[in-house]
């Protein structure tokens, strides 16, 4: 097997098992919210070669490596400006954005909130383990209040963001949030997500057994999953002002928000459309625009054919 | 390396009257640059602005991001989508920039960032002039390399270098720095633009082989290995980690070894080929005036005079101030008497210069703190007493 190729079997030709085995802990979640990506972009029939994928840094930074898709592994927190990037570039991509909590909405918080409102056309899926694992069990802006973690050895007396009512707050067009426990509830979110254009956000809650669970004296792997049973609250359209989650709280999970809203490119073009007039030429037509164009550009020669 | 003349919808061809940042603007159109992520900074804002203006009608895409580091962010993101891409900043953006320069260096991703110096440190002096980030950008961002940085010294070499600044980002596949300085950003000259066909531009080195054999990285210390562009096929990986030809993670002391030499070795070992230096009266010189960006614009004044005086002065004008050019000043150094550096910082080129003197000359450093430029009286003193 040279090792641009490889093996077939579960995900098929879209993870790149030559990098196996993978650098995740035992119980942790990263792995199963990868599956569920991986089905869900398989269930959508995109071409993956349209696929891009971004990560930052962390535990989940490193799902960009182990994806078989265009990938970059980015600084910390600045998955989403990259991935700005690579879609204004080459509108035709759908880009992704893979991040833990930490990557996410502590380095990265700013350019979270700035894509959200730009609506930029990107997929966000935030691996929530409440904790920086990579680094050792920091508290992140998401752990829990009263939370132990290795730099609130006391317990965390911060308040925690509650990453839906942020993203929807910023300007998200997309917002859901599950935890890995509902793998085909996550599968059809991001199936959803990749099909959306605009900021599409989802949260998937997961254990971090290794040190998360650990410190917190709260059990392995499958006693999260079964917390995550008995807790969670499906509640779609929930208003997301209501979805912060306490120390072993209830998890309120579901589709939150799903409006359509002109994206940041719509937007561009429509602006310079207007200046410059009918010799404007979109920039960054997306394949099916294109594809409608010259179905359409065929029916216009018919007729008058 | 393929050379291709100008795309014309980029070249805005004859003669005009612009400040520097506009000229930067204008280069960087003309060198077939589409993507633009930036944020105000003063003194270099007007590039922004200008990139923002002429966006629309040349088919090229502007982004004004949130900070500096979201938008060298963008810029490796945009690369690797496939274009040509550059931004702008001053000494407080430039600072923040390092983080994704270094991420740019370690992924071999090709882009042109413009430093329009101002004083410092910290806010300074925002509206006036410095050349105080020259050991920045040679080594501001964390961990080993090499780069390039170009300094004009006129509008018309804002224009010019940056055009160079692209090609050299291409072929080495490097972050290329234009420093200059607040009074060459906001100096209004005459700048000549050429037509398209007259531009010489290097496209990018796109890889077109077979998908399995595609490797994002060559290890050989020179800089030309094809890229590829997403959307194409090739299921490229970057990342920042120490990594392999296929662009994987190799986290030993052996690979980042030979990461290391060859993103070092691309740029130092092609020193000769990418080094240009602009020396007037330099034969019979036995003083030596080191300059580069607005300072030696100054300087010309200061040997001019000197002359009057029947001194014999040279200047060597440092057009590519980064890799510095250590053999020429080896050279020179078993030559002439003294080599007088004046620039608008505390001393940071001079330290080149009397690194690679050792010894050999007098090595003369003539300090500004920045805000102003040099009064040319004060080189023409350290000229005179050089030569005593």
């Amino acid at each position: 097997m040279s090792e641009n190729q490889t093996a077939p079997g579960k995900g098929g030709n879209m993870l790149r098992l030559e990098r196996m085995p993978h650098i995740w802990c035992p119980g942790c979640g990263i792995g199963s919210v990868v599956t569920s990506f991986v089905e869900a972009v398989k269930r959508s029939k995109l071409d993956q070669d349209k696929i891009a994928i971004v990560s930052g840094i962390g535990c989940s930074g490193r799902v960009a490596g182990y994806v078989n898709l265009d990938s970059l592994h980015s600084t910390h927190g600045r998955a989403i400006p990259v991935a700005t990037g690579l879609k204004l570039a080459n509108p035709e991509m759908k880009v992704v954005v893979f991040s833990g909590d930490g990557d996410l909405t502590g380095i990265g918080g700013n350019h979270f909130i700035h894509a959200a409102r730009r609506n930029m056309d990107l997929l966000v899926i935030c691996v929530n383990n409440f904790t920086y694992g990579m680094t050792g069990g920091q508290v992140t802006p998401t752990t829990p209040t009263s939370a132990n973690a290795s730099t609130t050895p006391y317990g965390n007396y911060e308040y925690p963001f509650s990453l839906p009512f942020l993203a929807d707050a910023a300007g998200a067009t997309y917002v859901a949030r599950w935890t890995s426990l509902h793998s085909r509830n996550v599968i059809q979110s991001i199936e959803e997500g990749l099909q959306k254009r605009g900021f599409s956000f989802i949260e998937v809650i997961t254990p971090c057994t290794t040190l998360y669970l650990r410190r917190n004296r709260l059990g392995d792997g499958v006693d999260a999953l079964q917390h995550y049973q008995d807790n969670s609250i499906l509640k779609h359209g929930a208003d997301t002002r209501e979805t912060q989650i306490d120390f072993q709280g209830k998890i309120v999970v579901g589709k939150f928000v799903d409006r359509e809203k002109p994206t940041y490119l719509d937007a561009v073009n429509k602006c310079n459309a207007k200046l410059i007039g009918d010799d404007y030429q979109l920039y960054g037509k997306t394949i099916p625009e294109k594809e409608a164009e010259a179905e359409a550009k065929k029916q216009e020669g018919e007729a008058k054919a | 390396m393929k050379i291709v003349a100008a795309d014309p919808k980029g070249v805005d061809a004859g003669p005009h009257f612009m400040d520097g940042d506009h000229a930067i603007a204008e280069g960087g159109l003309a060198a077939g640059c589409r993507f633009f992520a930036g944020y105000p900074i003063t003194p270099s804002t007007e590039t922004a602005e200008r990139f923002a203006e002429r966006a629309p009608e040349v088919g090229a895409m502007f982004i004004q991001m949130e900070d500096e580091i979201a938008s060298v962010a963008a810029l490796i993101g945009g690369a690797w989508g496939g274009q040509k891409v550059m931004t702008v900043t001053s000494g407080p953006g430039f600072s923040l920039m390092m983080e994704n320069i270094g991420l740019a260096v370690m992924t071999e991703t090709p882009m042109v960032i413009a430093n329009v110096q101002r004083g410092g440190p910290s806010t300074g002096l925002p509206t006036l002039t410095a050349q105080q980030d020259m050991m920045q950008a040679r080594y501001g961002s964390h961990g080993d390399y090499s780069i390039i940085a170009l300094s004009p010294d006129s509008p018309q070499e804002c224009f010019d270098l940056t055009i160079e600044a692209f090609n050299l980002s291409e072929i080495y596949r490097t972050p290329v720095f234009i420093m200059t300085d607040e009074t060459v950003g906001h100096m209004h000259e005459k700048v000549v633009i050429p037509p398209a066909d007259q531009i010489r531009v290097v496209e990018r080195n796109l890889y077109q082989g077979p998908k399995e054999d595609f490797r994002p990285y060559g290890f050989d210390s020179q800089g030309d290995h094809p890229m590829a562009r997403a959307g194409d096929g090739y299921r490229f990986h970057v990342t920042g980690l120490t990594h392999n030809e296929r662009g994987y993670p190799v986290m030993t002391p052996e690979q980042n070894k030979i990461v290391l030499t060859h993103l070092i070795e691309k740029i130092n070992g092609n020193a000769d080929k990418i080094i240009r230096l602009d020396e007037d009266q330099m034969e019979d010189a036995e003083v030596v005036v080191l300059s580069y960006g607005i300072t030696s614009r100054i300087a010309v004044k200061a040997i001019q005079d000197a002359r009057k005086k029947g001194l014999k002065v040279g200047s060597l004008r440092l057009i590519t101030v980064w890799p510095f050019c250590e053999e020429k000043i080896r050279e020179l150094a078993k030559k002439v008497k003294a080599i007088v550096v004046p620039e608008i910082n505390y001393g940071q080129m001079v330290r080149e210069v009397e690194r690679c003197a050792a010894g050999q000359c007098k090595v003369v450093s003539v300090n500004h703190c920045g805000g102003a430029v040099h009064d040319p009286q004060v080189i023409l003193n350290a000229i005179e007493e050089s030569c005593r």
